[in-house]
Parts: C-alpha cells; structure tokens; sequence
C-alpha cells in the first residue's frame, strides 16, 4: 500500500474522470458529436429558437455522420454501438439545444427500436436504413388530449377491416409530427379483446394529418403537433406484430429516456460552463462575480449535481449493455437528471443577472427547454410514484 | 502510390492548459487531448488523394505513449488504411520524430509524406523540414493546395505576401497550413470499422535511433497578463506620457 499518491490533479470539468471510463470507441463517438454539434448546431440554434424553425435537413446530416439508431445492428442502419454511446451522443447534442436531442431521441428510440425490435422483417427492411440516413422522418403517437400521464386511456382505435385495420382517433404533443414520413402509434384493437398495439403510418395516407401546434414557449427548435387519423386505412403488415399492451410503448420510452437522463446533464454542464465564465467575467463592486461566496457555492452546487448525475447515467448505461438494466433505474437517473438540470439552469440564469434572460446567453433558452423534458416522457412526479411503488408494493397512480 | 501521415496527440486546442507549480511543463493529468489540427489536415489531403485515386494506400503513424493510440484511431476512422505506433515513453523532440520516420518512410517505401505543419504544443514546425533533408527529398511547406500528377507533386503555398507555387518530384514531403482542406468528421460507423483496421505497435528502440533530447527547458511560464491601457485627452498629453515612460 505504499505507493498511494493523494495529490493527484482535480479536473474541475470532469471531476471522477468520467472521460477515463469510457472505451476507446465511445470517446471517439463522444467527440466526434461534439464537434459536429460545435460546428453544424451550434451556429444556427439561436436563429431557429427565435423564429420557431425545424430545419429537417438536420436529421441527414446526423443520418450521415451516423448518429440516428446507433445501438440497433449494422444491417439495420445502426452500429452496434453500446448504451453509453448513445448516452454520450444525446449529451453532446442536448449540450446545444435540448429541442435538437428530442428530434434525435424520437428518430432513434421512439421510431427504429420499436420497428426494430417489434417489427417484422419485411417492416425493418422497409424503414429502419432509410431512418438511419435521415432520409425518413419518424414520430411517434401515444400521447392523446385525455391521456397524458396515463397511457392505458387512450381512446385511439384500431377496427379490423377485411385486409387491414381502420384506425380512429388523435394523437398530441408529437415531437416530428409535422415533417415525419413514418409514423408509429398506438391504439387499441378490437381485433386483439381491445389490447394497445403499434402501427405504422405513411405520409400521404388517406385520413392521416399531422397539424403543427403553434405557440411553444419550449423547444421551439423542435417541431411539435398532433397525428389525427379519420379512419386510416391500413394493411395487415402495418401493425407491429411482436408486442402487444403497454409493454410496447414503455420498452421505448425507457431508451429514451435513459438517453434523456444523459442529454439533460449536458444542458446543464452548457448552463453551469455560463455560469463560470460569467462569474468570472464581470466585476461588480471592484471583483469578478466568482469570487464571491455566494457564487462559488452555486458553482459548487452545479459541479456536484452534474458529476453525480453523469456517473449514475453511465452506471445504468453500463447496465443497460449488460442487460441488467431494470425500467426503475431509468425513473430514479431520468426524475433526478431533469430535476437537478432544470434547477442548474434556473440557478444559471439568476447568476447571468440581467443579461441571462437575453438569448445572446444560452442559459435561459436551456432553462425554458428543461421545464419541457422534466414533463415529457413521464414528469417528475409520475416517475416519483414508480420508485415508491418499487419500495413499498402499494401503486399511488389511481 | 504510398502516402504516410504522421500525426500527434497534443492537448486539445480548447483547453486552458495550467504551467506545472515546479515550472517544468504544462499539467497534462486528465487533460482532454486530440489529434494535433494540422496533422488533421494532412490525414485529410491523404484521404482525399487516394479517394481522388491518386494514391493507392494512406499510412498513419504516431510515435509517443500508448494512448497515441486512439490518436491513430480517429485517423483510420477518417479514412485511412493502417496504422504504426511507435512506443515510447520519453519526450521527443522534432529531430527523433524526423529520424524515425525516415526510417519508416524508407522501410515502407512511401512516395508521399504529408504532415501538419506544426502541432500546436510546441510550435516548433520542425519535423516536415528535418525529415526532407534527412532523406534528401523535396520538400513543400505550408501547404494550401496539393496537385499529385504522375512522378509529380504541384504545392501551392503560403508564403509572406502571397502563393509561391512550386513543382517537386515523387517521393517528396509536404507540410499542410490551416486552409489546405477542411478535415472531415470520422462517422459513427467508420469509428467501429476502425477498429477493425491494422495498428502494428513497434518500439521506439527498434529503429535504432538516438531520441535523447538537443534541448533543455530552463523554465516554462504563463503569458504576462496583459494590463488595461488608459485614456489621453489630447495628443499633448499623449507625448506627455510617451516621454514620461521612455518611449520617445
């Protein structure tokens, strides 16, 4: 035990060496996102935050760098690559803009897993390499006006015709929906004692209409609308046929917001480097901003929160590619994540002082984004309730 | 035709490095580092010969620690075909580098050697010299354009005041500047293909030659902070002041 050195350097940024537990591959994805979020996202988001613009050619060029679907196979347009890169991937770009994570989220675990891991061969085939280049745009409809937090009341439905199904109802709060090509969604079927089952939409399908939905104050660099289907007529090879009841679209949802879980940590190291450099910056009464103890402590509050956030995301991810990842790791690193991130960038904003509401600084639109993901894909409290059921045996939902 | 990229693994150009407490160097503990961006250049101008098919193989080569590594990987997932690590542990100066790569470049009988300029460490913009005149070849340094026709290289470069556009003769080296290209990104699916590529791993010792370090650091310290001017009113004032610090 000798030789124990305890005056090794501190990296303020990466405080237990996250960058050390990676493999050689996922630092090499890790910064190749980086800088294509650095150089292609960067310098538009500002522009599309304003004018509430979705520039669709955002999801090619991620197809082309390879960023869309990674963890599914090679010949299913993905690369095989572990859960911790993908993690790694929604980090870097949610570092950006969390509307640019979500486009990104939703292609890959809301709309190629669900093909991938649900679908038949025939529809893999069909959509998952043309999703993978961006080509297609995909969404995903659960969310209906009267069944947010409860899926299982979703009143969409399947009615089975002599070739196919008809479908009936309305979808909303839809990432992509406005621009997408592909869309899976959920409705109940009669043909199945009135089970939830996914299907598969095109674009230009008879009865199927995607509007947008105006005046988001949060992620306006992701568009958002509804799926309104008036009696869609589809084939029987449109319907998912691997997966029947809720167990379909949470099997998604927990991908997605595992990468969540990781992409929020990145708004908040943008929110907390703001911060920093802020501080560090502007002088009021004759010193910089940092050195006073106030500020310091809210540094110190950010750098603790990130660094615990991160570590436990690439803990689950860890897991996750060991396959032992269980859906209530997800609730406890996606409830904690979005809460501590969202509490970062309001902390940031403050420190901005008045500068921080102007979107010069990225620390407010970050803010407004965060109050958007600590709702979506299951809010805070809903998640509180599945970590107090797992404890206690007792559901608290109804 | 055969081209060899050497490439350093430096600090990455967007971290603030910190002057050791004893001033013998910068602290690199945990640093971030990546490729050097010249050399990022030239790995690029190397890739784009041979997709051009102007050149039928692109090798890489690093010489340092072993984490040099994931240096070579990032190149053979921009798009180069193989790589060689040469090991070593002790600090190298531009003239071991030189030395060793001659070595290789004659073993591999390479046509074309193409290196970044300088690495932004050191600064030194040594190595492409030292290399040309080791092995008696033409050399062509920074780069902005690079022309391979036949037995011939056309460089364009940058010089003070202009281009100065010159034509050498295969095997030749090349220094890349800032505007040869615009280096690609290596995508998601080259990274995990490049794993697959060929990386054989030598040891600085078996090229015979002498790495000791020509230089000794005598100290190494922190830019002087530059200090806040001030207003004159008038140019009376303004001469007043010149004289009074000895400037005039």
């Amino acid at each position: 035990m000798g030789n124990i050195k305890d005056k090794n350097s501190f990296t303020w940024s990466d405080p237990f060496l996250l960058d050390q537990q990676l493999t050689t591959e996922e630092r090499m994805i890790a910064d190749s996102a980086r800088a294509y979020c650095n150089d292609k996202l960067s310098p538009r988001v500002r522009q599309a935050y304003q004018k509430e613009y979705t520039d669709p050619n955002i999801f090619r060029e991620m197809g082309n760098l390879g960023l869309l679907g990674i963890t599914l196979p090679e010949e299913y347009g993905g690369i095989g690559a572990s859960y911790v890169a993908y993690g790694l991937v929604a980090r870097e770009v949610e570092r950006i803009d969390s509307g640019y994570r979500s486009m990104m989220s939703v292609q890959s675990s809301l709309v190629m897993y669900p093909i991938y891991a649900y679908g038949s061969e025939k529809q893999r085939k069909k959509y998952l390499s043309k999703l993978a280049s961006g080509e297609y745009i995909g969404c995903f409809g659960l969310t209906e006006p009267g069944a947010g937090s409860d899926p299982g009341a979703i009143i969409t439905k399947a009615t089975k015709t002599k070739n196919g199904y008809r479908l009936h109802g309305a979808k909303t709060w839809i990432s992509n929906s406005p621009i997408a090509d592909v869309f899976v969604v959920w409705a109940k079927s009669d043909a199945h004692n009135g089970a939830i089952r996914g299907f598969v939409l095109e674009k230009g399908m008879k009865g199927l209409s995607a509007p947008k939905i105006e005046g988001k104050l949060s992620l306006r660099a992701s568009i958002t609308g509804e799926i309104v289907m008036d009696e869609v007529e589809v084939g029987e090879d449109a319907l998912l046929p691997n997966t029947e009841g809720l167990s379909g679209p949470f099997g998604c949802l927990n991908r997605a917001r595992y990468g969540i879980s990781w992409g929020v940590m990145g708004a908040a190291e943008a929110c907390w480097h703001a911060a920093l450099q802020y501080g560090l910056d502007r002088k009021q009464f004759n010193r910089p901003l940092a050195q006073t103890q106030l500020y310091q402590k809210k540094l110190a509050d950010m750098q603790t929160e990130i660094t615990l956030g991160l570590q436990a995301a690439l803990r689950v991810g860890q897991l996750f590619d060991q396959d032992k990842m269980a859906p209530e790791m997800i609730s406890l690193i996606k409830r904690n994540n979005c809460g501590k991130a969202l509490d970062i960038a309001r902390m940031s904003r403050d420190m901005h002082g008045g500068n921080g509401i102007s979107d010069e600084f990225v620390v407010m639109r970050h803010m407004i984004n965060l109050e958007t993901v600590n709702t979506y894909e299951g809010t805070n409290d809903i998640h509180a309730l599945i970590l107090g059921r797992s404890q206690t045996n007792l559901q608290a939902f109804f | 035709m055969k081209i060899l990229v050497p490439v350093k693994r430096v600090v990455d150009f967007n971290v603030k490095v910190r002057v050791k407490a004893d001033g013998t160097g910068v602290d690199i503990d945990n640093v971030k580092m990546s490729m050097n961006p010249f050399d990022e250049i030239a790995v690029e101008e190397a890739i784009r010969l041979k997709e051009a098919g102007s050149a039928d193989e692109v090798i890489v080569v690093s010489v340092g620690v072993q984490q040099c590594q994931e240096t070579l990987r990032t190149a053979l997932a921009m798009g180069a075909d193989r790589a060689i690590l040469v090991k070593t542990d002790a600090l190298v100066e531009p003239l071991a580098v030189a030395k060793i790569l001659a070595k290789i470049a004659e073993e591999e009988g390479t046509n074309l050697v193409i290196l970044g300029k300088q690495s932004i460490d050191d600064d030194c913009n040594q190595t492409g010299q030292m290399l040309a005149a080791l092995i008696g070849r033409p050399q062509g340094t920074f780069a902005s354009e690079v022309v391979v026709e036949d037995d011939k290289v056309t460089v364009i470069r940058e010089v003070d005041g202009g281009l100065e556009t010159i034509s050498m003769s295969l095997p030749a080296i090349v220094t890349a500047d800032l505007r040869l290209n615009e280096p690609r990104y290596a995508s998601l699916p080259n990274i995990m293909k490049a794993k697959r590529k060929p990386l054989s791993e030598k040891m600085a010792e078996d090229y015979g030659v002498d790495l000791k370090p020509r230089h000794k650091i005598i100290a190494i310290s922190e830019p002087v902070t530059r200090e806040a001017g001030i207003k004159v009113a008038d140019v009376t004032e303004l001469v007043a002041k010149l004289k009074s610090v000895g400037a005039i």
